[in-house]
């Protein structure tokens, strides 16, 4: 058996790591301020806001994949806003992909960071406060610091989901060789086309790969510090 | 007017005037206060008086709508002024010490150091110095005791050279033998600085030792305040030490008696003898005299074991907890004790306001 990747198949795991990659980094940008607004609010828009965050959990990726489909199509808002800017449609594209899976992984960023500053609590950050550090100083020095094994387990499990999407690329991305065609897409090509050592190949790589994050997330996850 | 006095008073450039009116479910806030602006004040009161929102509130870690703050002339709240905790020059020690388990013991002390400007290493070092660190530097805060978690704590504070020092039960979290650890550094603190110390306690022993001031209060109002000496002298208030009704009087260490191994304790309006302790003459102790351990005389008894007999005058007498019994108050130059006497043994001696009485002081002990 011919266990070497063809090149196609390392453009696709190429591929597949930029999107992941990509997606992992805006979350950081977008999800952290979004759990610390949601750890930290009396708001009575905190139920709303973070039922929304977790719709993708219990959405089938169909039809979150249609609705982002149709609002990125030309019709939709997001379709109307990326031509107004000159970018054309998102759709069948590489940043199509990239803010469909934003949406589809935002709970694997937002949830464990919120678990994270919700367990921090107000003392560290009053503590702060009297030491004359300002809300943004204490949320770096402070905040960030203590929710560090969160930070770890947001990003890997962001990293790790957005790797194994298949239904929402499917219906937004198809299957662009070197655009959109992602490991998990190509793995289904494959055994449509009854070509299953290749399918093999691939499908191995990814059981490895998700199996050795979630080793590091429950091997090597820092104990909890205590507080002073 | 709410806004408080336009141009601050004299006063108001020394002292600190607080009012704070709040309604939360379940509590409410309603205290207008002036509290001086050296030694320390204690702010004492059972768990729930609000003692602890009080001094959240001074700090700026709690804000109501309704406040007012002068720091010695610096407007830190008004109706148009809310300066952020942040800003505020003070320091803050929480009744956990809560260290930041991130950094080590030299991070923690420097975190607030970094960021004040009128900074430097020299306040640091004392104040490693005087709550006795210096060894613990490099250590994480989870590998020290209690006792050593709120030494750090104290100097973390103390090492933004803070203009006022916020205290809030530094020893409720802790037993005995630390509190024991912890006390002598409190009394250094009360001994060789020189600013203000709001000390938050529901602990008398600890008042009594350490306050110069005392802030007494009860369902978030202000019950009392004034000198210690002088509010642990009224019979109106039910501040108890320990489980018994007393007064502290604050003396100097006058003579010792090695033959007798007695020493002489000299307050304002004369001296007693107490069991001698290795002190240099001139030390100043702070000594309670229980009402249990006092009795009254009409004239001097040269023939008895009490060897502290004072001359003094009747100028209070109250109804103590038992119906049998009364707390009398005695007036010793300018300083009081109050006996606690049985209602017939008053009447018999004809005890009443104005009269001159000898006060039998059975045992004094040094806090």
């Amino acid at each position: 058996m011919d266990v070497a990747l063809t090149e196609t198949e390392l453009e696709t795991i190429w591929l597949t790591l930029r999107l992941a990659t990509t997606v992992t980094l805006i979350l950081l940008g977008v999800g952290t301020p979004l759990a610390w607004w949601l750890a930290r609010t009396r708001s009575r828009w905190k139920g709303l806001i973070g039922a929304l965050v977790a719709l993708p959990l219990v959405l089938p990726p169909s039809v979150l994949g249609f609705y982002l489909l149709l609002a990125m199509g030309p019709q939709g808002p997001l379709g109307i806003l990326t031509q107004a800017l000159g970018m054309g449609t998102l759709p069948f594209t590489f940043w199509g992909l990239v803010v469909a899976s934003v949406f589809y992984s935002l709970p694997f960023m937002v949830q464990p960071l919120q678990t994270a500053f919700e367990s921090i609590g107000e003392r560290p950050l009053e503590v702060a406060a009297t030491l004359r550090a300002s809300h943004l100083d204490a949320f770096f020095t402070v905040a960030v610091p203590l929710a560090m094994p969160g930070f770890l387990s947001a990003t890997m499990l962001t990293f790790a989901h957005t790797v194994g999407e298949f239904g929402v690329i499917l219906m937004i991305g198809g299957n662009i060789p070197g655009e959109t065609r992602v490991v998990s897409v190509q793995i289904y090509d494959h055994v449509e086309a009854l070509e299953y050592l290749q399918a093999h190949r691939l499908a191995g790589v990814m059981l490895v790969f998700s199996f050795l994050v979630l080793l590091a997330l429950y091997a090597w996850r820092p104990p909890p510090p205590k507080g002073g | 007017m709410p806004g408080g006095p336009p141009h601050p008073k004299g006063d108001d450039l020394q002292n600190i005037v607080a009012r704070f009116k709040t309604v939360w479910p379940g509590f409410s806030l309603d205290v207008d206060v002036e509290l001086p602006g050296s030694g320390v004040t204690a702010l004492f009161g059972p768990s729930g008086s609000g003692k602890t929102t009080l001094l959240r509130c001074l700090a700026g870690l709690e804000r109501v709508a309704s406040g007012f703050l002068n720091f010695k002339g610096q407007i830190w709240q008004s109706e148009n002024t809310w300066l952020p905790t942040y800003r505020r020059p003070l320091g803050y020690v929480f009744q956990e010490a809560s260290l930041f388990p991130h950094l080590t013991v030299l991070g923690n002390l420097q975190y607030g150091l970094r960021r004040t400007k009128q900074a430097n290493g020299f306040i640091l070092q004392q104040s490693i110095e005087l709550l006795g660190i210096g060894h613990l530097l490099e250590r994480k805060p989870d590998s020290l005791s209690g006792g050593e978690r709120q030494r750090v704590g104290i100097a973390r504070a103390l090492a933004v050279n803070p203009q006022i020092l916020l205290m809030d039960e530094p020893l409720a979290a802790l037993d005995l033998k630390r509190k024991q650890e912890i006390l002598p550094y409190l009394e250094r603190l009360r001994d060789e600085l020189d600013i203000p110390i709001l000390y938050v306690s529901h602990a008398p022993d600890e008042v009594a030792r350490l306050a110069d001031h005392i802030v007494l209060m009860e369902n978030g109002r202000l019950v009392a305040q004034g000198p210690l000496v002088d509010v642990m002298a009224r019979l109106d208030l039910p501040i108890r030490l320990g489980e018994d009704a007393g007064v502290v009087l604050d003396a100097t260490v006058a003579e010792h008696d090695p033959a007798w191994q007695l020493m002489r304790l000299q307050f304002s309006g004369g001296s007693l003898w107490a069991r001698r302790l290795d002190l240099p003459i001139g030390r100043r102790v702070r000594v309670r005299v229980l009402a249990r351990d006092v009795s009254l005389a009409t004239r001097p008894y040269p023939d008895i074991s009490i060897q502290n007999q004072l001359a003094g005058v009747v100028d209070a007498i109250t109804d103590d907890e038992h119906p049998g019994l009364a707390l009398v108050r005695v007036k010793v130059g300018d300083s009081s004790l109050i006996a606690r006497l049985t209602k017939r043994a008053a009447a018999s001696l004809h005890i009443e306001p104005g009269i001159t009485v000898w006060a039998q002081v059975k045992s004094v002990a040094l806090i």
